[in-house]
């Protein structure tokens, strides 16, 4: 399956590859290059493959309350927030981000690995609990990313209304059916534009036009690691829980009443203490830490979950999985060498 | 669009090798620099360093993955292109000039068996593309 936009990245010069049955750009030429754009100023990035899901509803506060980890009764108006779905073993279905836009709508953005599962599991909730099922999945959308510290400048111009330029962090604004919310995958400041798929083809060639630097799968792999973003699927899957993931922030208790898929596992867990935790590992030696490299160190033996090259620091990076206590110094297994790296609280950009 | 200059030779794992006077200039086709993506790292092997044709000779760690170079003719280490240190993306944006790799000392007899013409090399690639 190839998105909308893909006729037009051809153009650009797309190199297409497989992910989650689609067919993406990896790169247009040089994904160090488009990372360094998005970096210094502005690149764009088709995400049309992730799906967007709308609900409408008088029961959606407590179907979301049920289901997620951040409390939608927190969350405002015109405001988003990246939060989990749990199972009830406190494992995580996915990472996502839900927007209120009325007292009873919701938009939730989630991967395409796992759109199908995640609708399906909704449905199941929807119909046990509220007794019918009226999530939409809005596959006539399509999702544009404007990222990098000229991202907001740009999309200003593009949709000529300035009042772009002073939208918050996980704030949207919703101009004539066009959303717009202040949110990425990058570290970087920028929006993430969700739309028709017409309206999306001209934003695409606008902000190219205006300086954005199309961007593929490659670069938007090695941002979101320099940003110490996990990766579903990666860094953590229905195997692992938030507290073990570098996400337990995304768990709002702050109502003690309040029941959601997992919470009781997650006692649990809390009780007979975390083993692991996940964190950053830069490398020291010339490598590449890549997913299952075994790490040695100080505590004992832990895993690479997701790496790469990061091109802002010119060396390896990587989300690990290691023993609770492990800190300072460690080792990288790959291909048959230890390599000399240490471990870092991410993010791997201060 | 790949080039493939006539002045040289290539092996089926993709690495060119060009020989003047007792020497062997090895590098890397454009074809596999595109299909390795952004270069990184190039591990070089020690000067004196004596390789059969097929060893591996040294590594190439693209964003993608690490990959094996071999040597496409036997011979003796005499230089390696220390550039590639600082600048790695020089592989990429000129893979048959800049990026050469390796200078080896050859027999006047070395084997050039199995290695390709750059039309025998063009249509190999071409058919690996689909």
């Amino acid at each position: 399956m190839r998105t909308p936009l893909s006729k037009l990245q051809e153009a650009n010069g797309a190199r297409f590859i497989d992910f989650a049955g689609w067919e993406l750009p990896v790169h247009y030429g040089s994904q160090v290059d488009e990372h360094h754009a998005v970096r210094n100023s502005v690149g764009c990035f088709d995400v049309s493959h992730m799906a967007v899901l709308d609900i409408n509803e008088q029961y959606a506060n407590e179907l979301l309350s049920h289901l997620l980890t951040g409390d939608v009764a927190n969350l405002q108006i015109g405001r988003g927030r990246y939060t989990l779905m749990l199972n009830e073993e406190a494992g995580i279905i996915d990472d996502l981000i839900v927007y209120r836009r009325t007292n009873q709508s919701f938009r939730l953005v989630v991967n395409a690995g796992t759109s199908k599962s995640d609708l399906d599991w909704i449905r199941e909730c929807e119909q046990q609990w509220c007794k019918q099922t009226n999530i939409v999945h809005r596959d006539d959308l399509c999702i544009v990313a404007v990222q990098g510290p000229q991202a907001l400048h740009t999309v200003a111009k593009a949709f000529d209304y300035e009042g772009l330029k002073d939208l918050s962090q996980f704030e949207f604004i919703e101009l004539n059916h066009v959303f717009i919310a202040c949110t990425g995958y990058t570290g970087d400041a920028g929006v993430e534009v969700i739309c028709s798929i017409e309206e999306a083809q001209e934003l695409w060639s606008n902000v190219i036009r205006l300086g954005a630097q199309p961007a593929g799968l490659g670069a938007r792999d090695s941002l979101r690691l320099e940003a110490g973003l996990n990766l579903y699927g990666h860094d953590m899957t229905s195997d692992t829980h938030p507290l073990e993931s570098r996400l337990s922030w995304t768990i709002d208790e702050r109502n003690p009443d309040r029941v959601f898929v997992g919470k009781a596992k997650l006692a649990k867990i809390r009780e007979s203490d975390v083993e692991r935790k996940l964190t950053g590992l830069e490398m020291i030696d010339k490598g590449i830490p890549r997913e299952g490299h075994i790490v040695a160190t100080s505590a004992g033996e832990g895993v690479v979950t997701s790496g790469t090259f990061s091109p802002t620091l010119g060396r390896g990076i990587a989300l690990v999985r290691v023993p609770k206590d492990a800190k300072g110094s460690c080792q990288v297994s790959i291909r048959n060498r230890s390599l000399a790296a240490k471990l870092v609280k991410p993010p791997f950009l201060k | 669009m790949n080039q493939y200059p006539t002045d040289r030779q290539y092996a089926k794992t993709h690495e060119w090798v060009k020989i003047e006077n007792g020497v062997a200039t090895v590098g890397i086709s454009d074809f596999a620099q595109s299909e390795l993506g952004d270069i990184v790292y190039v591990e070089l092997p020690d000067i004196d360093a004596e390789f059969e044709s097929e060893a591996e000779i040294a590594v190439v760690e693209s964003v993608k993955a690490a990959s094996d170079i071999y040597a496409p003719v036997a011979g003796k280490v005499i230089e390696i292109n220390e550039e590639l240190d600082d600048d790695p993306e020089l592989v990429n944006q000129d893979a048959y000039d800049k990026g050469w790799f390796i200078k080896l000392e050859v027999d006047s007899n070395v084997s050039t068996e199995g290695l390709l013409t750059a039309e025998e090399y063009q249509k190999l690639c071409e058919s690996d593309s689909d």
